[in-house]
């Protein structure tokens, strides 16, 4: 019992980091209807940046700021340099290309920084802090629902309270009309690539320093169980993303204790499949159903 | 004369040349042309899969893998259980594709439910699995280590001498050849017709009596039993199997040879094929000729073929959809894969 | 004096063009209504003016500056707002934020709330229903909506594409007449493209019949509807 709570906990803490990339996922499908494969490589990016200001500075924090600023800017530079110019024949061409920035953001990547495991420090201990006699959440985990949840916060504040939240959802649903009622469809898109780039670089800082270790294709796995949970919540709602990926991070935690951590990626294979089998259209699917 | 007839005599003309050109070149090339082989018959399957199908998959680098494990497992039983001879080596290659055709059904069931980035998503979470398969089983599969596989001297009858790697790229050439006079033929068949109409326009597929799920189903087994064969090929040429051969980045590589090549055309697949092989040799030899501290070296010379394969991607998808192929084609009289 | 100044205007490819050589005048405070059977370019016509089509040839004009090129989000800045066919309410928001995007990018927040309870006044249905979602209104809501939103931009000049259609014949008389008033009391400019040509007629002050992407006559509303034979060969009643 004691160890179901363990990985209860821990799996909540691993969901949040996997919620917050499962939003950098939707946040551009709802933006462009693009599933961004290369959302995993834009993070690993952000990280090395910031590994590079911390190496320089010595401040975890400033180290931080820059991940989130470096997610701005490839986001927004990748949709003004490359995204936008894509041909909409086929879904598949921008799945392609964002594939084609995975081989070249981790190349690059790996010839400046080297293709071995770097230790990435941690602000706060990661030691488990024991309650009633059970080692629980770290003060680490606590600083990751923390930040977390402030990102849900703010995003929900953005999207359902300002201005700018209500144009991205015109922008999105209804791009011509949005046009004609003086809404700069085009730079909200820019807008919603630098946003999703940061919120994924959030997500990089959070969960590289745990098991993962800082590496160019480190974020390949995160990228998967996220756009499982981005799945599992129906792609389109950024609730589900948020539900989905503590629902993943529950799996994967109890999978992991239970059965061992080499499964955990056939654990997430398994889920994909079974949540993509049974409901297509995400166990939030809104009020237009749409043909996977 | 038949299409069928023709594409036979291709194969021949394309066989007796091939022959002649290994025994013009020096084994290391044969080396290579080998490699090209086993790679040509994985993306002239993902050619059919993406091209003709329209369904994307990143994870042909995972279904190599089956085959070439498959391949390596069973020529160690043979050998272990002494037999030897070709026609075990061609039992355990057929093996290869058996196994791959199985790993085509179950993804293509899967598959066939689903559409563009979901599908794409399955098939990348496929890709991220295969090593956690070769650890969760390590007693078969030893983990990261691999296998080795065992591989037994040219024919005695073709001479003491006989260079193994020349033996080797007439196995990988038999293999691709095949491959392509199969896949020629049946996407000029009504299968490849079928393939095309699902992918075009599926409401209308479905009207004109399409059964839409089994022709996408039948689509995948057959490009995994070809990514299959490829797979138990590598597994000839370099003796040994283990994930990091057949990674993520091997199904991206994949993906970029059949969009470089030109999604659709089987002579795009050979492009692709024969990128896959030239253009890390040739960073090597660009980097060679740079003056680096031995460590920035070693970086560039690991990275530089991603970045440019990263690249060319991109730049093709954007600029010229059609591939190599596409702008080979607008040079030369029609070829006969596309209408 | 003029809001509006369409001159040879061209649009689509050189081989066949949807438009060939369209003339055009609004005068502030008016109603002109554009008549036509299907495909004779009305909604063609439309789209070029807010800027969603560029013309291969001619002038726009609006208020003395030219309107080619301008993109198409800044149109509306301008004064001229485009109501497209199918009203064009975004489905997946509520009433009450599709009115607020239609004067999201105004800077005076207070005129805009105005502007709002304003359309709550004139649609009083809508009111009722602020919360709900626009998949959820009716045909008539919709166009209301539709109309509204265009309003809270406080526009001079409407373009309205086919406001009755699918709509009850006493809903598309009560637009009509608001469409009437609003022109009267406020000096709003609308050109108002209809297949109703009755209801349009009835309002409008001016018409201009397209047939085949060429203006075949344009008039006064009284003369266009008392003149039978252009009725008959034009505008089928």
């Amino acid at each position: 019992m004691d160890r179901f709570l363990f990985l209860t906990v821990d799996g909540l803490a691993k969901g949040a980091v996997y919620a917050a990339f499962a939003l950098a996922v939707v946040l551009i499908w709802r933006a462009a209807r693009i599933v961004n494969f290369a959302q995993g490589a834009m993070a690993v990016a952000t990280v090395y940046a910031a590994y590079s200001v911390t190496q320089a500075t010595g401040s975890y924090w400033l180290g931080f700021a820059a991940a989130l600023a470096a997610g701005l800017l490839l986001g927004a530079g990748i949709e003004r340099a490359v995204m936008r110019f894509v041909p909409h024949t086929s879904p598949l061409n921008s799945v392609i290309v964002a594939l084609g920035l995975v081989l070249l953001l981790q190349a690059v990547l790996g010839a400046i920084y080297g293709n071995e495991f770097r230790p990435v420090e941690t602000p706060f201990s990661r030691t488990g802090i024991t309650v009633g006699g059970i080692a629980l959440l770290s003060r680490y985990d606590l600083f990751v629902l923390g930040a977390v949840l402030v990102l849900v916060v703010l995003l929900a504040l953005l999207f359902t309270r300002t201005s700018t939240g209500l144009r991205m959802r015109s922008a999105a649903f209804a791009p011509e009309v949005s046009r004609l009622l003086g809404v700069n469809v085009a730079g909200l898109l820019t807008f919603g690539w630098a946003l999703a780039a940061a919120v994924g670089a959030l997500a990089g800082m959070l969960v590289v320093p745990t098991e993962l270790g800082l590496h160019p294709n480190t974020m390949d796995l995160v990228f998967v169980s996220s756009f499982t949970a981005a799945v599992v919540g129906g792609l389109d709602s950024p609730i589900g993303a948020v539900v989905g990926g503590l629902a993943v991070g529950l799996v994967l935690s109890y999978a992991a204790g239970y059965l061992g951590s080499d499964v955990t990626p056939l654990a997430t294979l398994a889920l994909l499949l079974v949540v993509l089998l049974i409901r297509p259209g995400g166990l939030f699917a809104g009020v237009r159903t749409r043909a996977v | 004369m038949t299409t069928g007839l023709r594409h036979l005599l291709w194969t021949a003309a394309a066989a007796a040349a091939l022959l002649a050109v290994t025994y013009a070149i020096p084994p290391f090339r044969n080396y290579q042309l080998a490699t090209a082989a086993a790679y040509l018959c994985a993306t002239a399957g993902l050619t059919v899969l993406v091209g003709l199908s329209g369904q994307l998959s990143l994870g042909h680098g995972a279904v190599m893998a089956v085959g070439a494990y498959a391949v390596a497992l069973s020529q160690n039983r043979f050998a272990d259980a002494g037999l030897t001879g070709n026609g075990v080596l061609a039992a355990s290659l057929a093996l290869g594709v058996l196994a791959a055709l199985v790993a085509g059904l179950i993804v293509g069931l899967a598959a066939a439910r689903l559409r563009g980035p979901y599908l794409a998503g399955v098939t990348l979470a496929v890709a991220v699995a295969l090593p956690a398969v070769t650890t969760v089983w390590a007693g078969v599969f030893h983990s990261d280590q691999g296998l080795s596989v065992y591989l037994e001297p040219p024919p005695a009858g073709l001479g003491y001498d006989f260079p193994l790697e020349r033996w080797q790229a007439w196995l990988a050439l038999a293999g691709a050849l095949l491959v392509m006079l199969l896949l020629a033929n049946l996407v000029r068949s009504r299968f490849g017709r079928s393939l095309r109409a699902v992918r075009d326009d599926e409401v209308a597929a479905r009207l004109a009596g399409i059964d839409v799920a089994r022709t996408q189903v039948l689509a995948f087994v057959v490009s995994a039993g070809c990514a299959g064969l490829g797979g138990g090929l590598m597994a000839v040429l370099t003796q040994s199997v283990s994930p990091g051969a057949y990674s993520l980045t091997l199904s991206l590589f994949l993906l970029m040879a059949v969009v470089v090549g030109g999604l659709g055309r089987l002579a795009g697949a050979v492009w692709g094929a024969l990128l896959l092989v030239v253009l890390p040799d040739l960073t090597h030899t660009i980097v060679a000729s740079l003056t680096l501290s031995p460590a920035a070296a070693q970086r560039l010379e690991g990275n530089l073929p991603l970045a440019v394969f990263g690249l060319t991607l991109i730049v093709v998808m954007i600029a010229a959809p059609g591939g190599i192929s596409g702008v080979v084609r607008r040079l030369t009289p029609a070829s006969p894969l596309r209408r | 004096m003029t809001l509006l100044q369409v001159d040879g205007l061209v649009v689509g490819y050189s081989a066949a063009p949807v438009l060939h050589g369209v003339d055009l005048t609004v005068p502030p405070a008016t109603i002109v209504t554009v008549l036509g059977a299907n495909g004779a370019g009305k909604t063609t016509l439309l789209r070029t003016l807010s800027g969603l089509l560029r013309p291969a040839e001619g002038g726009i004009r609006f208020d003395g500056r030219s309107l080619v090129g301008v993109p198409v989000e800044r149109v509306v800045r301008l004064g001229l707002a485009h109501v497209p066919e199918g009203r064009g309410v975004v489905a997946e928001l509520t009433v009450e934020e599709n009115l607020r995007l239609g004067g999201v990018w105004r800077a005076d927040r207070r005129d805009v709330r105005l502007a709002q309870d304003e359309v709550y006044e004139l649609f009083p249905a809508l009111a009722a229903r602020r919360k709900h979602a626009g998949h959820q209104l009716s045909g008539g809501e919709r166009q209301m909506l539709a109309l509204g939103r265009a309003l809270v931009a406080r526009p001079r000049l409407l373009l309205l594409d086919e406001p009755s259609l699918g709509l009850a014949p006493r809903i598309t008389g009560q637009i009509m007449a608001l469409l009437r008033r609003l022109c009267d009391e406020t000096g709003l400019a609308v050109l108002l493209v209809e297949q109703n040509v009755r209801s349009a007629l009835s309002v409008a002050d001016q018409g201009v019949v397209l047939s085949l992407g060429r203006v075949v006559a344009a008039a006064d509303a009284a003369q266009l509807r008392d003149d039978a034979g252009l009725r008959h060969a034009y505008l089928g009643f």
